[in-house]
């Protein structure tokens, strides 16, 4: 193995005293609970539900991005046979919109399409191929507009037919003086950066099951990220009381913030009432590129002001992103992208302006990182232009800016918490560099460009970037976030067996696993039972932001706590003695001494423990509006990576050599899990920095498909030594952290810089292209 | 159409297959296996890998009515006595697994590559197994779990 396990801790703080003879409790690589089923096949993903007489279900989408919808003629594709119905937006029962923050999203396109790829009708067949066909019958009258796709025209807030004339959102941020600082700064440089558009590339595709009750209200089987806010936007549109929507989570084939707004919900559901039959519908994959939001393009202007030894005096940053055609979550993703647009420094006088657009383009959300990506990725690629013209080591540059505990951030929250910056630096600093290759020697695999490449080893370079990313964990800005568990004890053949009830969605993300750790951890119990996952019990919030962890953690922990109080109790009543001294030790009570006391098996009986406990963290606070200072977030996460690139300058091809990196993680709560994380997000940065690209031409994708979208393959992919840090995080369950997004943020501008070090280029933006790469001969000697 | 097929080892006799239908959509949707997963319907993804009379095939890229008279074995029959074969304990062990989507034919690819390649060197299993896409794991851990099934199976020094 190249990585290194989690190696450091400061001190171990669980917030309760974990059973000694716990066996795959927290802190454990526990193996997952629905690995098993994941390997032989049998794990049931929302695309294999299935269900006796089902329909198949399939929607209607329009080719262009911007028209006005004259008349919309189903009967001909009703006349097909073995066709059930065919809906439009007419047939639409509830709210006809519906969205995560702000209810613009047509259910059905009822007056104009905005985006191609917005849903126009949907119909349900015997089969897909003839509800496929049924789609091509259906006649819709388009009047062709022009679209609007360009955000610099949309942030003026002035172009007719946008939602807002265009603008979404502005934040700003203002802390301290930059006018002043830019006059005594020593050295200041400027640029611009853009980011291309990035999709999650989940390999599951949307689908789902919707079955009618016969109440008159529906189950929908379905993959998603936040089972509860998709009740409340399904039962909307359906013109339906809660309880008679009720969502399944099905087996979920990756997400990435993509499975964040709903997919094909309301749609299965609408087919299921009115066809009184089960409806499974599937996107296939061209679908799924139009089905599910991006991550938002980005347009960053920085301009950072330095002494002349390398101290940030200012930050000045325009960030705009584009949300497309809906708003989904983009007024959010622009607040997270500005609240750290200044990186991980400490830096006196900053000033943000951040603009989330609407356009015709897709309609970008929620993607790993949420706007924080987009920005560490531009101030990353300042400070490196930056430190050279500082004439000063890019991490040596880093080193001295980093924040720390105590510094106060661009919104004026001091930042609290452990924030080990100059630890994680100071371990890429001190990673030995991978030897230097002989490519003439060298494996063509190893090569850049690979087996598909004409270079013999000539003209490559080799090049080393850094980059530092931070982000919020958890919901920010005064939301009011919870998470409830319920967690039930009873006895089976003598043993105490505990079942954990959460909604928390498990994405591949392993939250299921840490349930399990957790009960076994607190309770001593073996046996642990895993309740799927539904809207009966109350909400747990989105598996999103990096914050599953840490409120599953704590709801689950807090329900475990009650259960184990009230078993000690009853065997506090049943041996006639006080509680205080009993311990409970999974299938024993004892006494503080160790001495066994009672089985619980003989406490309980028949009889069963159930407790819920719904854990919140502490509350946050909205920034203002005019200077966007506000004490907005629970806690801080932050990971940097070293990337060692090798480029064929003639050719443009690269080879991403090693991806070095660490992160605080506040406590591993399952070691393997979290170095897989850390690992995947690598890797999804990676592919941003050097090949992922939806190419969109005048509001539409020209290429929807893995076979022109392509996402990092194994070849593609080096070496990544970690280093885990664990620093308890003071308020959170464990002293755990938010994990899953740190990783994906400095990963693809430390590659950046590593191919502008390679190649002496600019390289103003990302994914790189190979002809972006090709020095030209004259300077080719120059570079080092 | 009608097709005669045998899948892990058990006989099927099909009537009323599409003249262009899948042999993806033939195993999840006729034979009721969806271990095989569609995620890209191009053969691009690998995660609907399968053999065909021992060869590994992208089955979203074959016709149903190519395997008439073939034997074909899923991630549901790598396994011969209803456990797990060592491939699949291996992705187990390394924590090769995060959604999993990948995972069936990703465990497939790796079985074959390791009948074909008993202790294949990094590079080698890069390559064969380029053409399964995963997207959480960065692959790291697949490459662990290849290297454990390839020392367990003794091959390895």
């Amino acid at each position: 193995m190249t990585v290194t396990g989690p190696t450091m801790t400061v001190t171990e703080t669980p917030t309760r005293t974990a059973t000694p003879s716990v066996v795959d409790g927290v802190g454990a690589s526990a193996a997952r609970p629905d690995g098993l089923p994941k390997v032989d096949g049998s794990f049931i993903y929302s695309s294999d539900e299935y269900h006796d007489g089902s329909l198949w279900g399939v929607t209607l989408r329009s080719p262009h991005p911007r028209a006005r919808i004259l008349g919309i003629d189903t009967s001909q594709a009703e006349g097909l046979d073995g066709v059930r119905c065919v809906l439009t937006h007419r047939d639409v029962p509830g709210s006809r919109t519906y969205g995560m923050k702000v209810y613009d999203q047509p259910v059905l396109a009822f007056d104009e399409v905005r985006y191609q790829g917005e849903p126009v009708a949907v119909v349900a067949a015997t089969h897909p191929e003839i509800a496929r066909r049924a789609c091509d019958l259906i006649v819709v009258d388009y009047e062709e507009l022009v679209p609007d796709t360009d955000p610099e025209m949309s942030l003026t807030g002035q172009v007719e037919g946008l939602f807002g004339g265009g603008l979404a959102r502005h934040i700003k941020i203002r802390h301290g003086d930059v006018g002043a600082a830019r006059a005594a700064a020593d050295v200041v440089i400027e640029g611009r950066y853009e980011l291309g558009t990035q999709d999650p590339a989940f390999l599951g595709p949307e689908s789902g099951l919707a079955v009618p009750l016969g109440d008159g209200g529906v189950e929908l089987y379905v993959s998603c990220q936040n089972l509860h806010l998709d009740q409340q936007q399904v039962a909307d549109c359906l013109d339906l009381p809660l309880d008679k929507v009720r969502l399944v989570l099905s087996g979920v084939g990756g997400a990435f913030g993509g499975k964040e707004d709903l997919n094909v919900h309301i749609h299965a559901c609408m087919l299921a009432l009115r066809t009184a039959r089960p409806v499974r519908m599937v996107y296939s994959r061209e679908e799924s590129f139009f089905g599910h939001v991006h991550r938002h393009p980005a347009i960053a202007d920085i301009e950072l002001g330095a002494s002349r030894d390398g101290r940030l005096v200012f930050s000045k940053v325009r960030l705009v992103l584009d949300g497309g055609a809906y708003t989904s979550t983009s007024q959010v993703v622009i607040a997270n992208g500005c609240y750290f647009a200044a990186g991980a420094y400490d830096v006196a006088n900053v000033e943000i302006d951040g603009f989330a657009t609407y356009t015709n383009n897709p309609p970008c959300g929620a993607m790993r990182g949420f706007g924080a990506v987009q920005s560490c990725y531009a101030i990353e690629s300042a400070m490196d232009r930056l430190a050279a013209a500082l004439d000063m080591h890019p991490l040596e540059l880093r080193m001295r800016n980093a924040i720390s505990e105590g510094d106060l951030l661009p919104t004026g929250q001091p930042v609290d918490g452990p924030a080990p910056v100059q630890e994680i630096l100071a371990y890429l600093r001190d990673l030995p560099l991978p030897p230097d290759a002989d490519h003439e020697a060298a494996d063509m695999r190893a090569r850049p460009g690979g087996v598909g490449n004409v270079t013999r080893g000539e003209g490559i370079r080799r090049g080393v970037g850094y980059a530092l990313g931070m982000k919020a964990i958890g919901f920010s800005g005064g939301m009011d976030d919870t998470c409830t568990a319920r967690v039930t004890v009873w006895i089976r053949d003598g043993e105490p067996v505990a079942e954990v009830y959460c909604a928390g969605p498990e994405l591949g993300q392993g939250v299921v696993t840490l349930e399990a750790q957790i009960a076994r951890s607190e309770l001593g119990v073996r046996t642990v039972e895993l309740r799927d996952k539904d809207t009966d019990i109350e909400e747990s919030g989105a598996s999103s932001a990096s914050r599953q962890s840490w409120m599953t953690a704590g709801a689950v922990a807090g329900a475990c706590g009650l259960v184990r109080d009230e078993i000690l109790a009853r065997a506090a009543a049943y041996l006639g003695r006080p509680a205080a001294g009993l311990v409970l030790d999974g299938r024993e009570i004892r006494d503080q001494d160790g001495q066994r006391l009672v089985s619980v098996a003989d406490v309980l009986g028949p009889e069963s423990v159930s407790h819920p406990f719904t854990y919140r963290h502490r509350p946050t606070e909205p920034v203002d509006p005019e200077r966007g200072q506000g004490n907005a977030h629970i806690a801080f996460a932050y990971a940097a990576h070293r990337a060692v690139v090798d480029v064929d300058i003639e050719l443009g091809l690269v080879r991403v050599v090693e991806m070095a990196t660490a992160q605080d993680v506040g406590k591993a709560m399952n070691p393997a899990g979290v170095e897989g994380q850390i690992e995947g997000g690598t890797v999804q940065g990676l592919g941003l920095a050097v090949m992922e690209e939806l190419q969109i031409t005048g509001g539409r994708i020209r290429n929807p498909s893995f076979t022109d979208y392509l996402i990092p393959t194994m070849l593609d992919v080096p070496p990544m030594p970690m280093k885990i840090f664990e620093f308890p995080h003071p308020d959170s369950p464990y002293g755990l952290n938010g994990v899953g997004e740190p990783p994906n943020l400095s990963s693809t501008p430390a590659v950046l810089n590593a191919l502008r070090n390679a190649t002496g280029l600019e390289l103003p933006r990302a994914p790189v292209r190979p002809s972006d790469l090709v020095v030209e001969p004259s300077v080719q000697t120059g570079i080092a | 159409m009608k097709v005669n097929v045998t899948v892990n080892g058990v006989a099927h006799s099909v009537d009323h297959v599409w003249a262009l239908e899948s042999l993806l959509d033939f195993l999840r949707e006729r034979v009721g296996l969806r271990g095989t997963k569609n995620a890209c319907e191009q053969g691009e993804c690998g995660s609907c890998s399968v053999y065909v009379d021992g060869v590994l095939v992208c089955s979203c890229l074959v016709a149903a009515v190519q395997v008439e008279g073939r034997s074909v074995v899923t991630v549901e029959g790598l396994a011969s006595d209803g456990g797990v074969h060592p491939v699949q304990q291996a992705f187990l062990d390394a924590g090769a697994v995060q959604c999993g989507f990948c995972t069936p034919g990703m465990v497939v690819a790796a079985h074959c590559l390791l009948a074909g390649h008993p202790d294949p060197d990094d590079l080698t299993v890069r390559e064969e197994l380029s053409g399964n896409l995963c997207r959480c794991t960065g692959y790291q851990k697949i490459l662990d779990a290849v290297s454990l099934a390839a020392e367990r199976s003794g091959a390895a020094p």
